[in-house]
């Protein structure tokens, strides 16, 4: 089933993907996104045939979110922290791209198709050690409810 | 030490303690059963399982917040939400003291989502983002969470937080963010894997022993065999909720 | 009895224009607040973890109680088949409609995810009373325009009666609905109460009247078309009893609650040691809401004075959003009850009276409700036929008698 929304994103994510071979041989202007850690497997570079990964990454995570959330299933594929873990890789000088950046993986293409996901509303777009390092780097006293405004 | 070990760790000495407080030599039939119990991570969670908590509110230590620290450190909370007041900022555990105003006696005790069977949360919910699992872990499903905080009007134990502002930085496995509801999940990733929830660990690590995990179904688990023993009290019984997470000494 | 005639209202006046660019700025506002709120979070609100649903609520919540009651003078003329109240049926279904949207634009743009509406409108659990209220909300959108098209179209008015009377039963089911959302919640003390459903039954009633009788008297003056003496007079009345009505379930209710033991700590609250809210309840909600109206209404000089009964009408809607606030935010003031006969304490504010302070951004979101449905009311009776163009006494009994 496929609500309007998804309708719309799958159309405009279509026309991305279709207008980004011509604009990228015109002049080098589609999205560049970051190299990931390693492939999935001796034989497959990503957990589906890349061109699957492009076009219905959104179905596969939206079918393993529901899964592990309501039934508890922790498999790999399909779950956005392996995605994150593999994708989101730091620069030379070992900094990190966060969501938003064209450097992200996951902005790399969104900000060029201008489709807006809220996953990083909730999830962190960091895989797990550099989240974990930034977070003590920002929050010394992390285990102490600091006092905010009031 | 890798983490399974350290679990196996902790879960022989929170065992220990346990057969301690049932006064019986009960350990190998509970390893039995916890084996039976861990799941292959392809599998679903099934209603075979209720996950529960008992809390012996006698061992809990009053100056002691060892739960509430393990439970921030493992879904990253109380921490960064910079911008919210303290009457805003999110928690998922507390430490409740109560006093009785007759005799003046004292206890302490942490509180958290009691993970209903019959949960008012999930029952007022519009859209089904506040859900039941199988096994009886209660939680919000953020992804369809509209943020009307009907639910916090619903739960009869504040166990709820609404998100005020934005969060960056979470644990893979406890995504929170703004304008959306959270509370206590059981720790429902560590317990898929077989694990104790951290603040459980936390408190026989902390040598308190005052909270066991397990599967109410389970005859044979530690839980049931105290709970059938000593008994468990709900807190606000009157409510008829059936709560998941038990208390004694109340 | 001759058919009263129907006609738009020129709407060319300078003050025209003004009052739609003055509810214009104030919807705007509101729209303005809301984004305030959600750009960074509701932290800049008064909410909290503790009063969750703030002064939005308040406004929300009344205007859609309102817009059920605002139907009623519809309802008496088809369902009961008045004719006197004929000619303002139109009129009177623009008015609930109006209210409601108002009313959900703020719930809606109070959400902590607005932008989640459409999973909202797509994902029904049908054991939340909330998931039902949205239905109750839709059907009474299209319910009711239904009833206003066949009121207006003179080849349908056959259909108007049956139209009417579903209606009738919508509007019944959406007020107990939206009572009920507060009567569902056993767990707070101040809401577990059968009585909250017919209680907000009877407070839609008056609300929706107060608003109803304002608008009338208010485009009546103001267009220059005549405002009958019957027409008006039956209208006061009827607030009058709803007022009372009010009242009286108002004090069944705290005497219901008086009776049972465990009611008897919120109910000390509400009624004396509350502070700001025993004083709200008192001042605003009986004596400034109840009882001064009700002494308008019924005195024989002020009863004949449309400014007096006008200043009735609005104490009566003051009132009304102080009685909301009472019941939302006063009811989550008080401490849930966990260990009865225990004292509590803890980091998250267990057992301790919860403060609530309203912000400004929350203020304007609610007021422009109130914006959005004069709005609504001012620019559609100057495109459609809502309005009868006489409401003097011939025009609307020809056996009346002076
Ligand atoms: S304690 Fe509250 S949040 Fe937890 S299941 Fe019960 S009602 Fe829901
Ligand atoms: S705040 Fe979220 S989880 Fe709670 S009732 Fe509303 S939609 Fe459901």
């Amino acid at each position: 089933m496929m609500s309007i929304r998804q309708f719309a994103k799958h159309l405009v994510v279509l026309v991305g993907l279709t207008a980004l071979p011509m604009l990228s041989n015109a002049g080098e202007l589609g999205p560049v996104p970051p190299k990931a850690k390693a492939n999935a497997s001796d034989t497959t570079k990503c957990v589906e045939p890349i061109g699957e990964m492009r076009k219905n990454h959104m179905e596969f995570l939206l079918h393993k979110r529901d899964e592990t959330m309501r039934e508890g299933v922790r498999t790999k594929q399909h779950s956005l922290t392996e995605c994150i873990a593999c994708h989101v890789t730091p620069n030379d000088k070992g900094e990190y791209a966060r969501f938003g950046d064209d450097e992200h993986f996951c902005s790399s293409c969104h900000n060029y198709a201008a489709v807006n996901v809220d996953c990083f509303d909730c999830h962190s777009d960091l895989p797990e050690d550099a989240s974990n390092k930034l977070r003590s780097s920002k929050n010394p006293h992390q285990n102490m409810t600091e006092g905010g405004k009031k | 030490m890798s983490n399974s070990e350290q679990t196996n760790n902790y879960r022989r000495k929170f065992l220990a303690q346990s057969a301690a407080v049932a006064g019986l030599a009960i350990a190998p039939g509970i390893i039995l059963n916890q084996v039976a119990h861990t799941k292959a991570d392809a599998d679903k969670v099934t209603d075979a399982t209720r996950w529960g908590m008992l809390i012996d509110t006698n061992k809990c230590n009053k100056g002691c917040t060892d739960c509430v620290t393990a439970c921030k450190t493992e879904n990253a909370w109380g921490m960064g939400e910079t911008h919210s007041s303290k009457e805003q900022q999110a928690q998922w555990i507390r430490k409740v003291t109560i006093t009785d105003k007759q005799t003046g006696h004292v206890q302490s005790l942490p509180l958290m989502c009691q993970h209903c069977e019959t949960a008012p949360c999930v029952d007022v919910c519009p859209t089904g983002a506040s859900m039941k699992r199988a096994d009886g872990i209660v939680q919000v499903d953020k992804h369809i969470c509209i943020g009307c905080r009907y639910c916090m009007m619903a739960c009869p134990y504040k166990a709820r937080s609404f998100v005020h502002e934005k969060i960056e930085l979470q644990k893979p496995t406890a995504p929170r963010g703004i304008g959306t509801v959270e509370s206590c999940n059981m720790c429902a990733h560590r317990v898929d894997k077989g694990e104790n929830p951290a603040c459980v660990e936390a408190c026989s690590k902390a040598e308190h022993g005052a909270m066991i995990f397990g599967d109410l179904k389970d005859a044979n688990s530690a839980i049931s065999i105290e709970l059938k023993k000593h008994g468990g009290e709900q807190i606000r019984a009157d409510l008829g909720l059936n709560t998941g997470v038990r208390y004694q000494g109340l | 009895m001759k058919k009263a005639v129907f006609k738009q209202i020129d709407g060319n006046s300078i003050n025209y224009w003004m009052l739609l660019a003055l509810l214009g700025s104030f919807a705007l506002a509101a729209v303005g607040a809301h984004f305030y709120m959600e750009h960074g979070g509701h932290y800049v609100t008064g909410m909290n973890n503790q009063i969750v649903w703030g002064l939005p609520h308040v406004f929300a919540v009344f205007l859609i109680v309102a817009a059920s009651g605002a139907l009623n003078v519809a309802s008496i003329s088809s369902v009961f088949n008045k004719t006197a109240y004929k000619p303002l049926a139109p009129l009177s279904t623009l008015v609930a409609i109006a209210l409601l949207s108002g009313g959900l634009m703020v719930l809606v743009l109070d959400l902590g995810r607005p932008d989640r509406l459409i999973v909202a409108m797509t994902i029904y659990n049908f054991k939340s009373i909330f998931a039902w209220n949205m239905i109750f909300y839709n059907g009474f959108f299209l319910i009711v325009g239904v009833y206003a098209w066949t009121m207006l179209q003179r080849n349908l008015n056959q259909y108007s009666r049956i139209a009417g009377f579903t209606a009738f039963i919508w509007r019944l089911a959406l007020t107990t609905g939206t009572g009920s959302i507060f009567g569902f919640l056993v767990a707070r003390q101040a809401y577990d109460a059968a009585i909250m459903g017919p209680m907000f039954v009877v407070m839609s009633f008056s609300f929706g009247l107060a608003i109803f009788l304002l608008i009338v008297m208010a485009t009546y003056k103001w267009t220059d078309r005549p405002l009958g003496d019957a027409t008006f007079n039956r209208l006061k009345n009827l607030l009058g009893v709803f007022v009372a009505g009010v009242l009286y379930f108002v004090v069944a209710q705290h005497l219901t609650n008086l009776y049972a033991t465990e009611h008897h700590g919120v109910e000390a609250f509400i009624l004396r040691d509350g502070g700001i809210y025993t004083q709200l309840f008192w001042y605003g909600q009986i004596i400034m809401g109840g009882l001064i109206p009700l002494a308008l209404i019924y005195h024989p000089t002020t009863g004949k004075s449309r400014t007096a009964i006008s200043i009735a009408s609005i104490l009566i809607v003051l009132g009304g959003l102080i009685q909301m606030y009472v019941i939302i935010i006063g009811g989550q003031a008080y401490p849930l009850e966990l260990f009865p006969g225990k004292e509590v304490s803890s980091s998250f504010f267990d057992g301790v009276v919860n403060s609530y302070s309203p912000t400004l951004a929350e203020a304007l979101l609610g007021i422009g409700g109130f914006a959005v449905t004069l709005f609504m009311v001012a620019f559609a009776v100057k495109i459609m036929k809502f309005l009868p163009e006489s409401l003097a006494d011939e025009a609307v009994d020809p056996h009346h008698t002076k």
